[in-house]
């Protein structure tokens, strides 16, 4: 039966039967065509942002920018930080035929050394092979000129361009300045501490020292982008959008360069510092501390040779004397305390002591002897600052006790910091009871406040805080924070000044006190007996100050100090404030030397040349009379 | 009835040749199609398009070739070609060369040769020629021995192994069973065999490297930068499209070389990230008009031989389009078929064109062999 089926085949059946499945084939491959439609417009239709965004990410990358820096420039307009192309020979392994060959090509013409072939070398194992290397950075325009000139020969290398910081003055203003240098962990820390890591993505330096740290916000800038497309490798194809950066602002300073230079000639091999400061504003006209060092240096890194030779100088070149120097104040701080004497009616302007050249405490066997061995004979306040009599104030300090100096002196600054505008300042140290007590767990003895009377014992101060209190000395107990940002620059080129910051005044009980101690600092200038009279004579404008010897050694009780037996590093340290001219004050000027000996034989003159220097500029026409006054020495 | 048709008197070129129009034309629009998206995917190398070009021109040979033999000549072939083929599916798991990482070519040493490639052809006739010597619908014991036919080269070439190609060829034998009339009882019965299967292939014949494949599929972003690239860049591509496409040569995913294997098997994501949806919707009616057309021929076809047969290679060359369509757009593993005709690369290319030669020849043969 089943052969007989076969046998007889009914066509037609199974050409329906074929046909019917056939059909069914063609519904089913429809079906699956519509699974494909379906998943396609899933894909392209209700999900075409999504894969569009990711197809973008892939191919769109978004470069930073870095901003030019701002530059900076001194009241006068003379360019202090400046950015200058730096220059470095760069390679692109994909588009060089033979790497051994332009390599040792270019040793020998470059002077290449095998460790920069090597370095290079290892660079390359890191980077893409359409990517720039660097073969040796920082060219000089000699080697730029060299490879310029055959560059044809060398197809993949070329010389690359990168601005970097400039400091023109060098070590004339490091301490101010202060410097540029790359960015390393700690401050890129510190960028993501403040959220500014976007804004940094391009950077290279960032400011390490002085002004350039303190006003890295506004020298800096604000990043721009590229917008480029890459492929899958990561080379750019094209530049899509480019959101160019906003550069840095420029920044002026209240520095005059040319006041900065005569300090540094003041001040030759001597260590110390001179701040010369606007009495008007507080303002910073020169801030010089000796050594100094080159900044320059640091902007490309520094070799760890050089910095350990500034690190361990005994010289210490790395601090800024003017603003971290701790100096004792010795007797440039008796004008104030004076001041302090007669506003708390302790001493009035006529009370008079006996100067025999010792001091006694009863029931105390210490002996404080006066610098003059024999005393100043009878003195009143206005000649105990003119002759800096130390026994004076040995009796006034005891008379007044260490609270009321402690705490007027804080009133003028001191043991804090003046918040001048770099991160480089020290309090400094203004003694009292509870310091004593928390420092050495000791009490208060009556002979430290002896000591503090004549700005020495436990008492240091920062030059800096000198011309502060000097400054709020000469403006009757107004004070403002001393700043060597004058302002800055906005897009048009006009210069938006910086605020003055006021601190809390200082309350005057009778002006004719303030009155008093200035024209004793006046007579210390210009008196018979004035210590800086010789330092300051004929000068062709008036100035007032107070010389200070400070005495780091102490001499044995029974013993007289001799320069000569005293190691150089505890010699005293000259030192000198003033101000002028005195009737209507314009700058304020300190000097300190270290172990330069007496202030009025040292010190003094140093100030005077600033103050020269100072009104040789601003008002010539003193020195024309001068000069014509002299030019008829028979007149 | 079918006599009354101009057609049948009227003896065009074409006919003479026994070239079928339409299903050359919807061919001939495909290349076109393919050539311009691989000018595309292949960076505008007029080179690639040269080469591709000679295949498809040495392929076209084939077609027509193959299209003036008669059918019957074919239905005799069938048990030679098939005999042989599985003696060199065998001979190259014992002597073939490996390329890729898969032993696919058998060297003959005039001709380097991929015999999984003619099994496409001679497993189809095999089958159609064993079911056609019964009436139809087929009887379990014939459906049997029909299974053997085809599990037998597909195993061989899974062991390559070559999951694609024995994919394509299980499909085209079992096409031709079901075409021939096999039951739904024994559909449904088999369907549920084969749902077994697929642990025994899991455990038993896969390939790691296949595995990591069905892997990638089932989640293609556990693996983003390593397996899953190939997949997650190729659906970026296509949804990134959307409805027009970035137009051609504008496909930033293909043209900035984000998409692997571009230009061969996943060159239906460059042109659909270049044409968006729309393109594709027109590109899968050229291959809906293809596959209409051969199923037409077949139903035409005079004989049980030459329906299966016609039927098979039809749905086949569906096979590959889904498959690869599938693959490409992430709702099917990653297995190596190319999109048919538009693709680059020649063996697919020569295998699909002499199967539709021989469709051809069995739509365009029918009058000249029933009387």
């Amino acid at each position: 039966m089943p052969i007989k089926r076969q046998t007889i085949r009914d066509h037609t059946a199974e050409a329906n039967l074929f046909a019917r499945r056939a059909v069914i084939a063609g519904l089913i491959v429809i079906l699956l065509l519509a699974m494909v439609v379906s998943n396609l417009y899933y894909l392209q239709v209700k999900h075409f942002d999504d894969y569009q965004t990711r197809s973008n990410g892939n191919r769109i990358k978004v470069l930073p920018i870095a901003p030019n820096r701002g530059l900076i420039y001194d009241r006068n307009g003379v360019l202090l930080a400046e950015n200058r192309p730096v220059y470095s020979l760069e390679i692109v392994p994909e588009q060089v035929d033979n790497l051994d060959d332009t390599l040792s090509q270019l040793q020998t013409l470059m002077g290449i050394t095998d460790e920069e072939v090597e370095d290079f070398r290892q660079a390359l194992r890191r980077q893409r092979r359409f990517k720039p290397v660097a073969l040796r950075s920082r060219l000089s325009e000699e080697e730029v000129a060299r490879f310029a000139s055959r560059s044809h020969r060398f197809p993949g290398a070329s010389i690359e361009a990168r601005l970097a910081r400039y400091y023109p003055y060098q070590d004339t203003l490091t301490h101010a300045l202060g410097y540029v240098s790359k960015i390393n962990k700690k401050d890129l820390q510190k960028i993501q501490v403040a959220g500014q890591e976007a804004n940094y993505a391009a950077t290279y330096d960032i400011g390490k020292l002085g002004i350039e740290k303190y006003h890295e916000d506004i020298l800096h800038g604000k990043v721009g982008y590229q917008q480029v497309e890459v492929n899958s490798q990561g080379r750019i194809i094209r530049t899509l959008d480019v959101e160019p950066p906003t550069p840095g602002r420029d920044i002026v300073l209240n520095i005059d360069i040319r006041l900065q230079l005569a300090a540094q000639e003041a001040l030759k091999e001597q260590r110390g510092t001179v701040i010369i400061s606007s009495a008007l504003t507080g303002g910073i006209l020169a801030m010089y501390s000796n050594p100094g060092y080159d900044p320059n240096l640091f902007v490309h890194g520094i070799s760890s040779k050089n910095y350990s030779a500034l690190l361990n100088s005994p010289d210490r070149p790395l601090i800024n004397r003017a603003t971290q120097g701790q100096y004792p104040p010795a007797s440039t701080v008796k004008p104030l305390l004076g001041l302090l004497g007669l506003e708390t009616n302790t001493v009035t302007q006529e009370y008079t002591i006996k100067d025999t050249g010792q001091y006694r405490l009863p029931n105390v066997t210490h002996v404080w002897r006066d610098w003059r061995k024999w005393g100043h004979g009878d003195v009143d306040l206005a000649k105990a600052i003119e002759v800096s009599c130390d026994t004076y104030f040995y009796e006034l300090a005891y008379e007044m006790g260490i609270d009321k100096i402690s705490d007027y002196m804080s009133e003028f600054g001191f043991g804090d910091y003046t918040g001048i505008d770099l991160y480089e300042e020290s309090d400094a140290n203004l003694p009292s009871r509870g310091w004593k007590q928390a420092r050495f767990n000791q009490p208060w003895y009556i002979g430290d406040t002896i000591a503090v009377g004549i700005g020495q014992g436990y008492w240091t101060i920062t030059p800096i805080q000198l011309i502060h209190a000097t400054n709020a000395l000469v403006n009757y107990g107004a004070r403002f924070v001393p700043q060597i940002l004058q302002g800055y620059r906005n897009a048009d080129g006009q210069l938006t000044p910086e605020q003055l910051k006021f601190l809390r005044p200082i309350e005057i009980v009778n002006q004719d006190n303030w009155d008093a101690v200035q024209h004793a600092m006046y007579e210390v200038v210009n008196g018979e007996y004035g210590g800086a009279r010789f330092a300051f004579a004929k000068t062709p404008y008036i100035s007032a100050g107070k010389t200070g010897t400070a005495q780091l050694f102490s001499v044995a009780q029974g013993e007289e100090y001799d320069a000569e037996k005293v190691d150089e590093r505890l010699r005293d340290n000259a030192m000198y404030v003033g101000y002028a001219p005195y009737d209507k004050p314009e700058i304020t000027v300190a000097v300190v030397l270290e172990n330069a000996g007496g202030g009025s034989k040292n010190a003094a003159p140093i100030a005077r040349q600033m103050m020269d220097a100072y009104f040789r500029l601003y008002q010539p026409e003193l020195f024309a009379s001068q000069s014509a006054n002299n030019g008829e020495p028979g007149h | 009835m079918k006599r009354s048709t101009i057609k049948e008197n009227h003896f065009s070129i074409w006919d003479r040749f026994h070239i079928d129009i339409p299903l050359m034309l919807g061919l001939l629009v495909l290349m076109g199609v393919g050539l311009v998206t691989i000018y595309s995917a292949g960076g505008q190398d007029m080179a690639l398009i040269e080469r591709q070009m000679v295949r498809l021109g040495i392929a076209l040979g084939v077609m027509v070739v193959l299209a003036q033999v008669p059918p019957m000549a074919f239905r005799r072939l069938s048990i030679y070609a098939y005999g042989a083929g599985i003696l060199m599916l065998i001979g190259v798991l014992v002597f073939g060369d490996v390329g890729k990482g898969a032993q696919r070519w058998l060297d003959l040493g005039f001709v380097r040769f991929q015999p999984s490639e003619a099994m496409k052809l001679a497993v189809p006739m095999m089958v159609a020629w064993y079911i056609s010597k019964f009436t139809l619908p087929p009887h379990l014991p014939q459906i049997l021995i029909s299974f053997t036919l085809v599990f037998v080269p597909t195993i061989l070439i899974a062991k390559q192994p070559d999951l694609g190609t024995s994919l394509l060829i299980a499909s085209s034998g079992i096409f031709a069973i079901f075409l021939a009339g096999m039951s739904w009882r024994l559909i449904t019965i088999v369907a549920g065999l084969g749902g077994a299967f697929l642990p025994i292939m899991w455990f038993f014949l896969m390939q790691d490297y296949q595995k990591q494949r069905v892997i990638t599929f089932m989640n293609p972003e556990s693996d983003p930068l390593g397996s899953g690239y190939h997949i997650i860049q190729s659906k970026i591509a296509i949804g990134s499209g959307g409805l027009e496409g970035k137009g051609w040569l504008q496909g930033t995913q293909s043209q900035l070389e984000f998409l692997p294997e571009r230009h061969t098997d996943f060159i239906f994501a460059v042109f659909s990230e270049e044409f968006g949806l729309t393109g594709v919707l027109i590109l899968l009616a050229i291959y809906l008009f293809i596959i209409v057309r051969g199923l037409m021929l077949a139903v035409r076809a005079q004989n049980a031989y030459s329906k299966l047969l016609a039927g098979s290679i039809t749905l086949t060359f569906f096979v590959y389009v889904f498959v690869n369509m599938g693959m490409v757009s992430g709702i099917l593993p990653v297995v190596g078929v190319p999109l048919p005709l538009v693709s680059y690369g020649g063996t697919s290319m020569v295998t699909l064109l002499a199967g539709f030669g021989i469709l051809m020849g069995i739509g365009t043969q029918k009058r000249l062999l029933s009387r």
